[in-house]
């Protein structure tokens, strides 16, 4: 059974390995992670995520700009944001953007 | 007419890792219920005991408001703003951690526990510079009265957060009653009973049972045993 595709975007560099790696640790979920938005733009370009986890500072005008690509690509795409910096709450967020599919 | 909800103690997560044992309020690590995921802005409530000498490693936060309060024994924090600290029973600890912030928490005593509530708060305000409080408070102020021990605002009683909410602790002789009057409209209550038996109007609660109360002004709040509580006011909408 494939993996549900994890696009993770933080601009906190060493948060963002830790949110990756815990994501992994789920045997069902792969994750993929971006600093900036060109290359959250290039990964989305070509991969098909599931799911889009926004991370810890990512400005308002950024996160309007990566919503407006990402839908223009996928109409069907999940966004949320992430609290916490690959906290307790990430599996929790994952399982209920997931439920919403 | 106020709308309720009632958590009783033996519902939460659990998870006992050994040097860790943990009860969630909400949905939290491998504790995942659709049905618990949060109480307006109030997202987490653990309710944690870490063994002598053990505790939580390095590990990063963002953008949550994050509230430390000892029950027994001490906390080592330290965090990557340099802020090395032991909150000690009787103090309270907020962290904004904003943009992103690393921080490690250990019960350094190498003899006995440490037991303490940590609870997040969305905050009202995304990607904040991140900051660090800690104050020390004063057990009389909570003896048979409300002791506001957080709030939204730097120049009141407490610690403060980026979130229009307000925590109070109480410290009741059994019989005593008193009444808790919101702060802000559409804010909602969650009530947590450290220990004994309280009433929130008629609702009778537990020790460890948590109860939340909204689309009210007000609420009586009264010991039937000696008793005491952590009232925690937030938004029901952020």
């Amino acid at each position: 059974m494939s993996k549900v595709e994890i696009l993770v975007i933080c601009r906190h560099e060493g948060i963002l390995q830790t949110i990756v790696r815990l994501v992994n640790n789920n045997p069902e979920w792969n994750a993929t992670g971006a600093v900036t938005d060109d290359d959250a733009i290039a990964e989305f370009n070509s991969h098909l995520f599931k799911l889009v986890l926004l991370g810890s500072g990512i400005e308002k005008e950024s996160e309007d700009k990566l919503c407006t690509a990402f839908r223009a690509l996928n109409q069907h795409i999940i966004i949320v944001q992430h609290y916490g910096g690959g906290s307790g709450l990430l599996a929790a967020e994952i399982y209920e953007a997931l439920a919403r599919r | 007419m106020a709308q309720t909800i009632l958590h009783k103690a033996e519902t939460r997560g659990h998870a006992n890792h050994g040097w860790l044992n943990s009860y969630h309020s909400f949905s939290f690590s491998s504790y995942y219920n659709p049905n618990r995921m949060n109480f307006g802005a109030l997202r987490v409530l653990n309710d944690d005991t870490v063994d002598a000498g053990m505790g939580f490693g390095t590990h990063p936060h963002d953008n949550m408001e994050i509230i430390s309060i000892p029950l027994e024994g001490d906390l080592e924090h330290k965090d990557s703003m340099n802020n090395v600290a032991v909150i000690k029973n009787g103090d309270i600890q907020a962290m904004s951690a904003g943009t992103g912030i690393y921080h490690s928490e250990y019960n350094k005593d190498r003899a006995h526990r440490v037991k303490f509530l940590q609870i997040w708060v969305y905050p009202d305000k995304k990607n904040v510079e991140p900051r660090y409080d800690q104050i020390t408070l004063n057990l009389e102020d909570r003896h048979n009265k409300l002791q506001q021990i957080l709030s939204p605002n730097p120049n009141d009683e407490g610690v403060w957060i980026h979130q229009n909410a307000w925590f109070h602790l109480g410290k009741f002789d059994k019989g005593i009653s008193t009444e808790y009057n919101l702060k802000a409209k559409g804010n909602g209550v969650y009530v947590f009973v450290l220990t004994g038996d309280v009433k929130i109007n008629d609702q009778l609660l537990n020790t460890r049972d948590g109860f939340g109360i909204w689309d009210t002004d007000k609420f009586t709040i009264t010991a039937e045993t000696d008793a005491e509580f952590l009232l925690m006011e937030v938004p029901m909408k952020f």
